[in-house]
């Protein structure tokens, strides 16, 4: 993949620019790198250095298409607060939050947004604050009665560009929320205040034609069933031309074991697609009959990215009624960051893929899945068991080029788990890598585990003009990764997110990397593995 | 002015009481649809109870965070929980003998809990960050709280007061008796601030408190794939699947 922008070499920001209505963003917007701190220091506020910041506003098919109010309603005002007080009695986290934050300021430092701008409304506490201020003024009475002493604010037009352009400058990585004395979750509070944006008309539009396109054709990405057939049959091909070995990328393959859903950038960008040739490689070494579904050729779900339940869980029932059709035994999910958030700790809530329910919905599930299995399994789970188990063989020598390093993806690490213990997420694809590869190096303890740092492109913010933001984010993550380059010779950064590795990609060479540093744990576990034919 | 502290009284333990006690009837009553702690969490409620007890007695995830906010915060509460103990002196006859084992202790708090105070509010003009996020509310919350440290501290140090009569008062309040209470400018202070403290707790930031044990994030048992978890309101979208 070609990149055209062409990388800022380091540079002090910009200074502010005068405040732009939000959808219209400044053409060709300057990205500018930041320049890598040389002690990790606390950047001095530099008020509204991110308002231009926009990303563009969904248009009336789009919102439409996904069930929103195609533009802003008449009166949105009134509406967006009455949905306000409706996501608060539904959510105790929004409520107990919009009570709770001291303004200790605790978490003032933590945001890898604020760290890259230092843009104050960029600090959790003043994001959450947009909407508490609004909170405040129509739901508690000191509110009502001195709003300036609490600093209650009216849903006004400018409250309400300030929410679309901040809480789009929030990648929902929940980082704020660990160091949080009493674990306010600003994701929580962004979740909520895209939900009332939409619902009142105010959708974005890359994250809706996106959740437009898995509704219509069955993937983020709008690759139909017979493009997908075509890809993994090449795919095959390729393997079998460059192994020997004729591993087999099944597509709607009744009654095979496992059911696999991926993130649909594994089917052809790059470097997602090594590691879809990796699982490929690991399910072929062990035996295992296995099938993508072309109904759920999508691990991705953009409905959390909007805290939309409905749109989170129809997109999730998609899952379900595939391993319901192909009658699959285990349901596996890829490398992908979110999904494997909503997979792991949302599917037995929304689908009933998981165990431990009487009810009828979940029991009908529960009859065909194995029951010695967890459902759903990481696929680093998979790999990591049959590895214990002796039954994958690797030549970690073919690794021996790439000295490596684990970015741990933000949504794996605060909001799921893999295997039997707390920090299993950790721990696992560490192992992995290890089990392939001879060379690898951690990176700052104060970047890795539940404090990582967000790739700077997640919770649908990876689009093209949101750039500048998405470039400016990834700085607290390319300074660790800066430092171990130039200690320890690293030139692999492997990562478990289709979103980390296309966000990566996109921004390695601003921080002036090399684009391929950046790849998948199966792309090593494939550059590794023993397939039977080769023995 | 014992008869106005009198009702004064009444009303803000009712308001604080009752205030509360809504505050939580309503977190409680508010379902938690999806399974959110912030990982790694305990997969055990055992493991919760004790993640708890950590954020509650040692303010884990602050200390964490930023070590001079935890330092001023800790030493503020921990000297804060120790003057309320030792105020239970004026409320209980016999002295229960833990209560009366922590008066010396008590009295040192008092710094404490105001030195704490004093730096935390320092920190609200001298870090930029800090101030940015300050409302006027919140330091009057500060002013508030170090008003009762001062005051309280100078009538144990400088001015006394007949804290005899104080307590026979607060004992009186308790069987509906009123009796005298001292007249000192000083205890009236002391008192008037503490009325309004407790008005203030049910519609301030100081749900803090009773919000940290509604936090799903932190009192959830990350195991969500052994157990299904549904709130009631989303269990209706199945019927339509
Ligand atoms: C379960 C009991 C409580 C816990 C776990 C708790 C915990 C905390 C924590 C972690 C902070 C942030 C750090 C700091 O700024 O000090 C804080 C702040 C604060 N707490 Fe508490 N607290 C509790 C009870 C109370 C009570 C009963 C009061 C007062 C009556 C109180 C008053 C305050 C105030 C005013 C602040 C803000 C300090 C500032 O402005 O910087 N807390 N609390
Ligand atoms: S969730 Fe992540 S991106 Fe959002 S405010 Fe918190 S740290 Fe920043
Ligand atoms: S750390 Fe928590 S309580 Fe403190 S300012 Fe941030 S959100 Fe508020």
């Amino acid at each position: 993949m070609a990149d055209e922008t062409t990388p800022v070499a380091a540079a002090p920001a910009p200074p502010p620019a005068a405040k732009s209505a939000p959808g219209k963003p400044t053409e060709k917007a300057k990205v500018v790198a930041p320049a890598f701190r040389e002690y990790p220091t606390i950047p001095a506020l530099k008020i509204d250095s991110m308002v231009e910041s926009n990303p563009y506003v969904a248009a009336a098919v789009h919102n439409e298409s996904v069930g929103f109010p195609g533009t802003l309603v008449e009166g949105w005002e009134q509406k967006a607060v009455a949905k306000m007080g409706e996501l608060l009695g539904k959510y105790r986290s929004l409520k107990v939050y919009m009570d709770s934050c001291v303004h200790c300021g605790a978490c003032t430092d933590k945001c890898h947004y604020f760290i890259g701008t230092g843009d104050p409304k960029n600090m959790p506490v003043a994001r959450q604050d947009l909407m508490r201020s609004v909170y405040r003024r129509y739901y508690t009475l000191p509110g009502k009665l001195f709003p300036k002493l609490v600093g209650a604010r009216d849903m006004t037009k400018d409250v309400l560009d300030d929410w679309f352009r901040y809480y789009n400058q929030c990648s929902e990585c929940r980082r704020c929320s660990v160091f949080c004395p009493y674990g306010i979750d600003t994701a929580e509070v962004t979740m909520a205040a895209k939900e009332i944006m939409h619902s009142v008309g105010l959708g974005h539009k890359y994250v809706n034609e996106i959740i437009g396109k898995v509704h219509k054709i069955g993937n983020n990405l709008g690759l139909p069933g017979p493009a997908l057939e075509n890809t993994l049959e090449g795919l095959e091909e390729d393997v079998l031309e460059e192994t020997g070995a004729a591993v087999k990328y099944p597509l709607d393959v009744k009654g095979a074991e496992v059911l696999l859903v991926t993130p649909s950038a594994d089917f052809f960008a790059e470097p997602h697609v090594d590691s879809l040739i990796g699982y490929g490689k690991v399910f072929h070494a062990a035996g295992i009959s296995w099938t993508l579904s072309s109904k759920a050729s999508e691990a991705g779900n953009f409905g959390m990215f909007i805290g939309n339940y409905e749109q989170m869980q129809k997109i999730a029932m998609r899952v379900r009624e595939a391993a319901l059709e192909l009658g699959v035994k285990r349901i596996v999910v890829g490398e992908c960051g979110h999904a494997w958030r909503v997979a792991y700790a949302f599917w037995n809530t929304l689908t009933g893929i998981g165990a431990g329910a009487n009810d009828p919905f979940a029991i009908q599930l529960q009859k065909q899945l194995d029951p010695n299995y967890k459902q759903p399994s990481h696929i680093c789970e998979v790999t990591w068991d049959l590895i214990q188990q002796g039954r994958l063989k690797f030549n970690k020598e073919a690794n021996d080029h790439r000295i490596v390093t684990f970015h741990d993806s933000c949504n794996v690490a605060r909001g799921s788990r893999m295997g039997d213990y707390a920090g299993g997420q950790f721990d696992i694809p560490r192992n992995i890598i290890r089990a392939v590869a001879n060379h690898y190096v951690d990176m700052s303890e104060a970047t890795t585990r539940e404090k990582t740092f967000c790739c700077g492109g997640g919770g649908g913010l990876l689009t093209d003009e949101l750039l500048d933001l998405r470039v400016k984010g990834a700085l607290p993550r390319m300074e660790a990764l800066n430092r171990i380059v130039q200690d320890n010779g690293v030139n692999f950064m492997a990562t478990i997110c289709a979103i980390c590795k296309a966000q990566f990609t996109k921004v390695l060479p601003y921080y002036g990397f090399k684009m391929s540093m950046v790849g998948g744990v199966h792309q090593l576990v494939s550059t590794a593995i023993v397939l039977n034919n080769e023995q | 002015m014992s008869l106005f502290f009198a009702i004064l009284f009444y009303i803000a333990t009712l308001i604080l009481a009752g205030g509360v006690a809504y505050r939580v009837y309503d977190y409680a009553r508010t379902p938690a649809p999806l399974k959110i702690p912030t990982t790694p969490a305990p997969t055990t409620s055992g493991g919760v109870a004790f993640r708890m007890f950590r954020e509650v007695v040692f303010f884990e995830s602050l200390f964490k965070s930023n070590l001079w906010i935890w330092a001023l915060g800790w030493l503020f509460h921990v000297g804060l929980a120790l003057v309320l103990l030792r105020h239970l002196r004026y409320f209980t006859e016999p002295v229960n003998f833990i209560i009366a084992f922590i008066q010396p202790f008590g009295m040192y708090a008092g710094f404490a809990m105001a030195t704490g105070l004093a730096g935390l509010w320092a920190r609200r003009f001298l870090v930029e960050r800090i101030r940015y996020i300050s409302t006027p509310s919140d330091h009057l919350m500060l002013a508030l709280l170090l008003g009762i440290a001062v005051t309280g501290l100078l009538m144990k140090f400088v001015m006394h007061t007949d804290i005899v009569a104080v307590k026979s008062f607060f004992l009186g309040l308790m069987v509906f008796e009123i009796n005298p209470l001292p007249a000192h400018p000083g205890l009236y202070l002391h008192l008037g601030m503490v009325v309004l403290l407790m008005i203030i707790f049910p519609v301030s930031k100081l749900l803090h408190a009773p919000g940290l044990f509604f936090s799903p994030t932190r009192n959830q048992v990350d195991n969500p794939r052994e157990t299904r978890h549904l709130a009631p309101w989303a269990a209706k979208f199945e019927a339509k699947n």
